[in-house]
């Protein structure tokens, strides 16, 4: 891996959070260990079922909650690293850096317009010189998310939710940010919604060229988004690919299992396909396996798979897969 | 083909193409379909809130109530011509027989008066008391005294609450479980003894300090009642509003303001407090009564503002004596107080309907 | 009772929410049957009275609903007409339903055994250790392990997937004839979703009871059900068999939301989304529902609601399309 390629590279991220159980404090391991890399103007889908640390991932990035250890790098320079105590002041890499939420109704703060949200963090930021000028950055913004720019002194609550989430955008674009993660972005948005909002990230990708880490469970609309795509199971990372490889050659069991279960929106391909159906539920983080967390469910489990985490191996083409047996 | 021709065939039965032009089939333009898809009327927070308030007839009642009291205490002292702590004299001549009039009563002096002089004297309405002071006027300035009582106890509790609250629910940790602790203790504390145990202390220092100041006037009783309300009172609130800070803490909007690198201080006093409001201004209408009958209950034993001021309270106190044979004299005061109470308590309720609800 | 070949009907069903801001009519006109031992998909976006038609047929409606008119017939039976305690002897023995939101759905201070064991001797006179036994073979029935166990805990105890094989197993309890399942799966994990999916097929199988799956998922729908309603705004859009609603939609709705969805076979294409935002439903368009929405939109659209046309003897649809490709060919 060379330094220049890349936008972001994640190594090692450990995320823990501190848990009283009684009179104990037992680490929950949200993330663990979890190593990935973005190109610039590259997305990342990152898929998991709930509880995996999808979003604990996109939070630590941005720096919401301190990590507990590993190393972020950042357009070549070192945001974090424990083992050489690199801690950077994120301040100025805020505005590089961006999120969009995945509720739309509580992400908005229902006392504020839009055109003060839009807003907020040019003020934060102070990226004008005049009242006008600020003026005119708010309502370009609104423009490009294709919103009327007639409804900048309404109230969020006044909009449906796909308009609330180009609200979110707006806001998060009014930075010029290199890189945004997108939390769940359209999973609580309707189906007629969700198209608009995924090819909005599309062409504002084309446009401004900027990087995605995109946070979702819906597999379909990761897959048609997304460059590369992570798997990521109980705060491990299981397999990481080109999209088209993931889906077409999935390796991991999990990652397998995972595709079977989504259900395609075509009755003849749904009639023919097979679901590999998961026996049981996902282990609680606080009770995590010893060795790779899913061998409770995977039918390839082996005595190695207690004992020891695969590592993520290149299995040829940037296909990287954590499994023994595989 | 032949699938779609019966599929023609199936649909020309059902339909009687006569009825149409081509007209009908022609494009709708833009224009046409955003008529039919108008975004509704631009309401804010507050006007929401206040619509759903105006349909609320115990609240609007109260609120007429309320106002009624308030023009009434302002506007009265300016046209009785009597005053509050002067007995009523005739001529300048202290009036010794005006003691205990019944309503609308006037004393023997005064119908002499006014048969010399033909001039007619402003009726007591309310009768007068054992001194000889005009009741009703003494009323207007108890219900003046017991308001603003009211009023600046609840604001001292609101704000030290807010600020207290707001800083120990943001923050959490640590910070927010030393300072919950200090709350419960508190909490544990006597009001009322400290307030009387303070009243006696204030009064044998500060008494000759005070002379001539407005506190004097209140008296040492009232400046301990306060002192009790800024030291304990608040703590109900600071608990209410860590609650809620806690609650709102957890909105995604509050994560995107911290993305965006604005400051702690400013996302408090941006996002989480703006949208702590409506439970602040519900709370507050709640807090006034409350401290309303504190007053009251402490006036009534002999702890309330100094005489000659009233309240009503002490009103109330002092018809006590004459109880059996004017008891129009307890009964004005106690009315009173229940009225403010009753109309702010049910104003309280109308707008926590009104402004408390999830926005949707 | 009358006999009929449908265990359900739905005949012009109307029902309306009577708030501040004015009446909201979220279901209009809404006709539907179900036949026994079959799957009926109702599928729709947020505000197109999916949820509200089932809450209607079950009438449970929040207080300021009602069903203003229409019959839903059980077996040829009026249940609009039933008074509040035929309906709860309805609920339950002939007709259950199961909720979204497996998590809220059990009352977390009783163990899920009492509370299974009260949904069977509600319906039965069946004694407390018969009522149990009944109870362990229904968590038998709806896979889960060591049945025994299990019902002695807590709501809490239990994982999602397992809360809802515990509403499954509670719905089933008198083995009714229609399961009506309310987004049954929306707040579950994929893995969980297939198996609860997996199980409910099973279960038609085994008793035999027909369904109604309301879900936004197409994917759902297109592995779940033999007969799908589309709506939008409260009225059905388009009604047909699985084939015919996903290989030959005959309404511009149902079309855009076949082309705005991510499927296997346009991955690398752009997806087509349908413009504009989803229906007011206190600002109803005088015509058809999705017309401000519709890139086909006519001038007859916006002023008049479209008939219900049989496209093919399973295929009926509500679209003004329909009529004018009939009435060009007609003029050609």
């Amino acid at each position: 891996m060379s330094e220049e390629k890349y936008l972001l590279e994640v190594e090692h991220l450990k995320q823990y959070f501190p848990i009283k159980e009684g009179f104990r404090t037992v680490p929950l391991k949200a993330v663990d260990d979890i190593s990935f890399a973005i190109k610039p103007g590259e997305t990342l889908g990152l898929v998991g079922e709930s509880g995996c640390g999808k979003t604990t991932v996109g939070r630590t990035l941005l720096r919401l909650y301190q990590p507990t250890a590993g190393r972020i790098v950042f357009d070549g320079e070192v945001l974090f690293d424990s083992e050489k105590k690199i801690d950077v002041d994120m301040h100025p890499y805020r505005k590089q850096m961006q999120m969009v939420f995945q509720d739309p109704y509580s992400s908005l703060d229902p006392r504020m317009t839009v055109e003060d949200i839009i807003g907020e963090p040019l003020d934060v930021h102070k990226l004008y010189s005049s009242k006008g000028e600020r003026r005119d950055k708010i309502l370009s913004l609104m423009e490009t998310v294709g919103l009327n720019a007639e409804h900048a002194m309404r109230y969020a609550h006044e909009f449906s939710g796909g308009q609330r989430q180009r609200i979110g955008i707006a806001r998060a674009l009014a930075v010029d940010p290199k890189f945004i993660v997108c939390d769940e972005p359209v999973s609580a948005l309707d189906v007629s919604i969700q198209a608009q909002v995924v090819n909005m990230f599309e062409e504002l990708q084309e446009k401004l060229g900027v990087a995605y880490l995109f946070i979702a469970h819906d597999l379909l609309v990761v897959h048609h988004i997304s460059d590369r795509i992570a798997v990521m199971y109980l705060g491990h990372m299981m397999e990481i690919a080109d999209a088209d490889d993931l889906n077409n050659n999935p390796i991991h069991p999990y990652t397998l299992s995972l595709l079977s279960a989504v259900p395609i929106p075509d009755p003849n391909i749904a009639r023919k396909s097979q679901r590999i159906i998961l026996e049981g539920d996902v282990p609680s983080p606080l009770k995590m396996p010893s060795g790779c967390p899913f061998r409770t469910r995977c039918r390839y489990a082996t005595e190695q798979c207690a004992k020891e985490m695969p590592p993520l191996t290149d299995r040829g083409n940037r296909h990287f897969v954590a499994c023994w047996n595989k | 083909m032949e699938n779609t021709e019966m599929k023609k065939s199936l649909l020309s039965a059902q339909v009687d193409l006569s009825k149409f032009s081509s007209a009908n089939f022609e494009k709708a333009t833009d224009e046409e379909k955003r008529q039919q898809d108008v975004m509704g009327e631009s309401t804010t927070f507050f006007k929401d809130g206040m619509r759903r308030l105006r349909k609320n007839p115990l609240a609007m009642g109260s609120i007429v109530v309320l106002a009624l009291i308030i023009l009434i205490i302002i506007i009265a002292p300016h046209i009785v011509p009597y005053s509050y702590d002067q007995i009523i004299s005739v001529n300048g001549v202290r009036d010794k027989g005006s003691a205990n009039l019944g309503f609308f009563m006037y004393s023997d002096r005064e119908l002499q008066y006014m048969r010399e002089t033909g001039e007619d004297l402003f009726p007591h309405i309310f009768g007068t008391d054992s001194l000889g002071r005009d009741y009703f006027i003494r009323v207007i300035y108890g219900t003046r005294v017991s308001l603003s009582v009211g009023i600046i106890a609840a604001i001292m509790v609101v704000l030290i609450g807010i600020i207290y609250g707001s800083i120990a629910g943001y923050f959490g940790g640590k910070v927010d479980l030393i300072m919950m602790r200090i709350v419960d203790i508190i909490y544990s504390l006597p009001d009322m003894l400290i307030i009387i145990l303070i009243s006696v202390v204030l009064k044998e220092n500060l008494a000759g300090k005070l002379a001539g100041t407005v506190f004097s006037k209140l008296g040492a009783n009232m400046i301990s009642m306060f002192i009790v309300f800024g030291l304990l009172y608040w703590v109900s609130m600071a608990r209410l509003i860590r609650g809620q800070i806690l609650t709102i803490k957890n909105n995604e909007y509050v994560l995107a303001a911290r993305c965006i690198g604005t400051s702690n201080g400013k996302i408090l006093r941006k996002h989480i407090l703006p949208n702590c409001l409506s439970v602040i201004i519900i709370t507050t209408a709640l807090q006034i009564p409350s401290a309303i009958f504190t007053e009251s209950y402490l006036a009534f034993l002999g702890l309330g503002v100094s005489e000659p001021l009233s309240s009503l309270g002490s009103l109330a106190n002092d018809a006590r004596a004459g109880m059996q044979s004017y008891p129009a004299r307890l009964v004005i005061p106690a009315v009173i107080i229940c009225l403010i109470v009753l109309a702010l308590n049910l104003l309280g309720d109308g707008l926590r309907d009104a402004f408390d609800t999830k926005l949707d | 009772m009358v006999d009929s070949k449908y265990v359900l009907e739905v005949k012009d069903l109307h029902t309306s929410f009577f708030t501040d801001a004015g009446e909201v009519k979220a279901v209009n006109g809404i006709t539907f049957n179900l036949e026994p031992g079959k799957t009926l998909g109702i599928v729709g976006e947020s505000g197109s009275g999916k949820s509200v038609t089932a809450y209607s047929i079950m009438q449970i409606l929040a207080q300021t609903g009602r069903i203003t008119s229409g019959e839903v017939l059980y077996k040829g039976e009026d249940i609009t007409k039933y008074s509040e305690r035929e309906m709860q002897k309805f609920r339950g023995s002939k007709c259950s339903i199961i909720f979204q939101d497996p998590m809220t759905s059990l009352n977390p201070v009783f163990t899920v055994g009492y509370q299974l064991e009260e949904a069977i001797r509600l319906h039965t006179n069946k004694s407390k250790s018969e009522a149990r036994e009944r109870a362990i073979e229904l968590l038998k029935l709806v896979g889960v392990n060591d049945p025994e166990k299990r019902l002695k805990q807590y709501p809490h105890e239990h994982s999602g997937g397992m809360r809802q094989r515990d509403m499954i197993a509670m719905a089933l309890a008198c083995e009714p004839d229609i399961l009506i399942a309310d987004e049954p799966t929306t707040a579950l994990d994929v893995t969980i979703q297939a198996q609860i999916l997996e199980l409910m097929q099973d279960l038609q199988k085994k008793l035999g009871m027909a369904i109604i799956m309301v879900t936004h998922d197409l994917g759902v729908i297109a592995s779940m059900c033999d007969e799908i309603l589309v709506m939008y705004g409260g009225r059905v859009c388009e009604r047909g068999t699985a084939d015919d609603i996903f290989y030959s939609p005959a309404h511009e709705y149902t079309k855009g939301l076949l082309r705005s969805i991510p499927r296997t076979d346009n991955m690398n294409e752009k997806l087509v989304p349908i413009g504009g935002t989803p229906i007011n439903l206190l600002n109803m368009p005088e015509g058809c529902a999705f017309c401000p929405r519709c890139d086909e939109a006519m001038k007859i659209c916006l002023k008049e609601v479209p008939d219900e046309l049989r496209i093919s003897d399973s295929h009926l649809a509500s679209c003004w399309m329909n009529v004018k490709k009939l009435y060009e060919s007609k003029e050609a």
